[in-house]
């Protein structure tokens, strides 16, 4: 069954009209959001619980949890904080820009809903630094929910005082993740910080802090005006709602598109981007969730269901829903090096699993990608990726790590062929280990 | 830019030992500390660098960077060490530690644009005569490239200055260029002819009611 139009939540998501209070409102945001509020603070934890809504940042979190805990009766002396996370970063992900430049009333309308509803006392967006326009709508946005008496004291008429202040990053892939963004709130390089303390107890400022994606916020307000049943029609069990995907690669049109969750790959291809280039007998690969999940063989995910149990299933992630479809005439190898290149770029220097194993990690991918290796190498490189994952402090260096390992599961004959082809020509380890 | 070598400091300070902010920017950098609880005002340490960055850039021309007396001036406004102040500036790669050209090319060569023909956006750059990391001797241009800009469906893209141009192969991006080294402004976002945004090449698959009108679904709920 298809998601009917009526059931999208992103209406402007391509943004034919204005990202404006005033059109907004006539689309339906800000509609008695003070009466959204009476349920109250727990009821609309235990609605966002029912509506099986898990983050939308990669993590997949159920979001009412997470949000269950912060404390229920902060002091004025510590107070809690919302952390959005719009450092949209991931290779592939390109959703939450269309929400902030398009739809930007509906993170605003729900930054102060799910802010309530964790008793913070205001929230902070921290926007990449690349999104320039985009933070001047959103800058613009909260202004105008201010003007109208949407934000701030008596936010909306609720009787609660809730403020909405915006903060530029500026060009640092590490601060998506949510310790590191709370470092770089703080004015500090952003390198993550060890887990416990957990943001809930210890975040921002040492205060109660959640970090929450944009998507997982702005979809807040229309579940609770149309129902947690409403949205948990949608997707699978466990897998529920609808979700915005992002298409990038070597299909015919490449677009972002919001669908029910657990559609099958095949049908989102074939009804919104008119196909994979050169037909499906000429996919190689998907890589379904933003650069740092494994890649998928072209057998196993045509029918696979797009959702978090079924790309588990095929050894790989749903994470942003960043779909980047490669078709047979990707160099595969070069695809999966250059994704190295990218995290050893983005290495925050912090731990030396990481900040090492990156580059290293990058330089025999470099090696492979011209055949200048020994075969023995590819068991060494799996092998390092092994020690590189899980063993830092935040999860960059396992994102380092699955796309080498996924190239490696699924393509290693590919890898062989390159280095017999050399017939063992160039290349020795040293060259690596510089 | 942490790669990038520190111009020499004597000079830097002779030009930029005055920085003070102007009269607007010092409005906008009290405004900027607001935002942050009280006492807490480091946080602000980026957007002011930021702000700082631009006005250099509005003083020569370009798109701005941060010699160490301008970073100095931000440190003590918000009253941090300079040392720490320092370790942003090089920590985020958007502050440039050295001066860069009036048109800040910056192409994206991750995977996704990589796969829908990055390197003939490269190569336009370079048959333009711009080199990596480097400033052209007219001093127009500076090529970078830069990881995930997150344009992914409308790949590939370069970011020039505040404006990102989407939808690029090798003739779309001479053409750019060669708008901008004329003093023209290319229209900016996609530039594939008929596309509005990232909906699929040809029109909406969903939503079709917005393109002409501003559609209320409440209706049908």
């Amino acid at each position: 069954m298809a998601l009917a139009d009526k059931d999208r939540i992103f209406t402007n998501v391509y943004g034919y009209q204005d990202w404006g209070l005033k059109a907004a409102k006539a689309r339906g945001d800000w509609d008695k959001t003070a009466e959204l509020m009476k349920r109250g603070q727990d009821q609309i934890i235990e609605d966002i619980k029912a509506s099986g809504l898990r983050g939308r940042g990669g993590a997949g979190f159920p979001t009412g949890l997470k949000w269950s805990f912060m404390p229920k009766a902060p002091t004025p002396e510590r107070p809690s904080f919302l952390v959005i996370n719009a450092d949209e970063s991931e290779p592939g992900s390109c959703k939450d820009r269309e929400i902030i430049r398009h739809d930007p009333h509906k993170l605003i309308e729900g930054a102060l809903i799910a802010g309530f509803a964790m008793r913070a006392r205001a929230a902070y967006i921290y926007i990449r630094g690349e999104y320039i326009r985009e933070a001047e709508t959103l800058f613009a946005a909260v202004q105008q929910a201010y003007d109208a008496g949407l934000l701030g004291k008596n936010a909306a008429k609720s009787g609660y005082d809730f403020d909405v202040f915006v903060h530029r990053g500026a060009g640092a892939y590490i601060c998506g993740e949510e310790t590191a963004m709370i470092e770089s709130l703080e004015g500090k390089k952003g390198q993550p910080r060890l887990k416990p303390p957990f943001p809930a107890g210890a975040g921002l400022y040492g205060c109660p802090t959640t970090v929450n994606n944009v998507e997982s916020i702005a979809v807040v307000p229309t579940i609770l005006r149309r129902g947690a049943t409403w949205f948990s029609s949608f997707g699978r069990e466990n897998n529920k709602g609808t979700k915005l995907f992002q298409i990038s690669g070597h299909v015919e049109k490449p677009c972002v598109v919001e669908e029910e969750m657990s559609i099958s790959f095949r049908e989102l291809i074939e009804k919104h981007c008119g196909g994979v280039r050169g037909g499906w007998d000429n996919l190689l690969a998907v890589i379904p969730g933003g650069s740092s999940v494994p890649l998928v063989p072209a057998s196993e995910i045509i029918d696979c269901p797009m959702d978090f149990d079924g790309l588990k299933a095929v050894g790989s992630g749903l994470g942003t829903a960043a779909i980047i479809v490669m078709d047979k005439s990707t160099d595969i190898v070069r695809a999966i090096s250059r994704i190295s290149y990218f995290y050893k770029h983005e290495s925050c220097g912090q731990c030396t699993p990481c900040r090492e194993g990156t580059g290293w990690m990058w330089r025999v991918m470099e090696r492979l990608r011209e055949g200048k290796a020994d075969i023995s190498e590819i068991d060494t490189l799996y092998q390092v990726t092994k020690q590189v994952e899980g063993h830092t402090i935040c999860a960059l260096g396992d994102a380092a790590a699955w796309p080498i390992q996924g190239l490696i599961r699924h393509f290693r004959p590919e890898l062989e062929r390159r280095i017999t082809e050399r017939k063992g020509e160039g290349g020795a380890m040293l060259e690596a280990a510089e | 830019m942490a790669d990038v070598a520190f111009p020499d400091e004597a000079e830097t300070r002779a030009r930029w030992g005055n920085f003070a902010w102007t009269a607007e920017n010092a409005a906008q950098a009290t405004k900027i500390i607001a935002r942050y609880p009280a006492g807490r005002q480091r946080s602000a340490i980026m957007p002011l660098l930021d702000l700082a960055q631009r006005q250099v850039g509005a003083e020569t021309q370009t798109q701005g960077w941060l010699p160490v007396p301008v970073i100095e001036y931000v440190a003590a406004q918000l009253d941090m060490p300079f040392i720490r102040a320092l370790e942003v500036a090089t920590f985020y790669t958007m502050y440039n530690m050295a001066p860069v050209a009036r048109y800040h090319v910056q192409v994206c060569g991750t995977t996704p644009c990589m796969l829908r023909g990055s390197d003939d956006v490269m190569a336009a750059c370079k048959n333009k005569g711009l080199i990596k990391g480097k400033t052209t001797p007219d001093g127009l241009f500076t090529l970078t490239e830069v990881e995930c800009m997150g344009n992914c469906s409308s790949a590939p893209m370069v970011q020039i200055n505040d404006d990102n141009y989407e939808d690029l192969d090798y003739d779309r991006t001479v053409a750019i260029l060669d708008a901008l080294a004329a003093g023209e402004t290319p229209k900016p976002g996609t530039q594939e002819p008929g596309r509005h945004t990232v909906e699929p090449l040809g029109g909406p698959t969903t939503l079709k009611e917005m393109v002409s009108g501003n559609h209320d679904y409440r209706g049908d709920w």
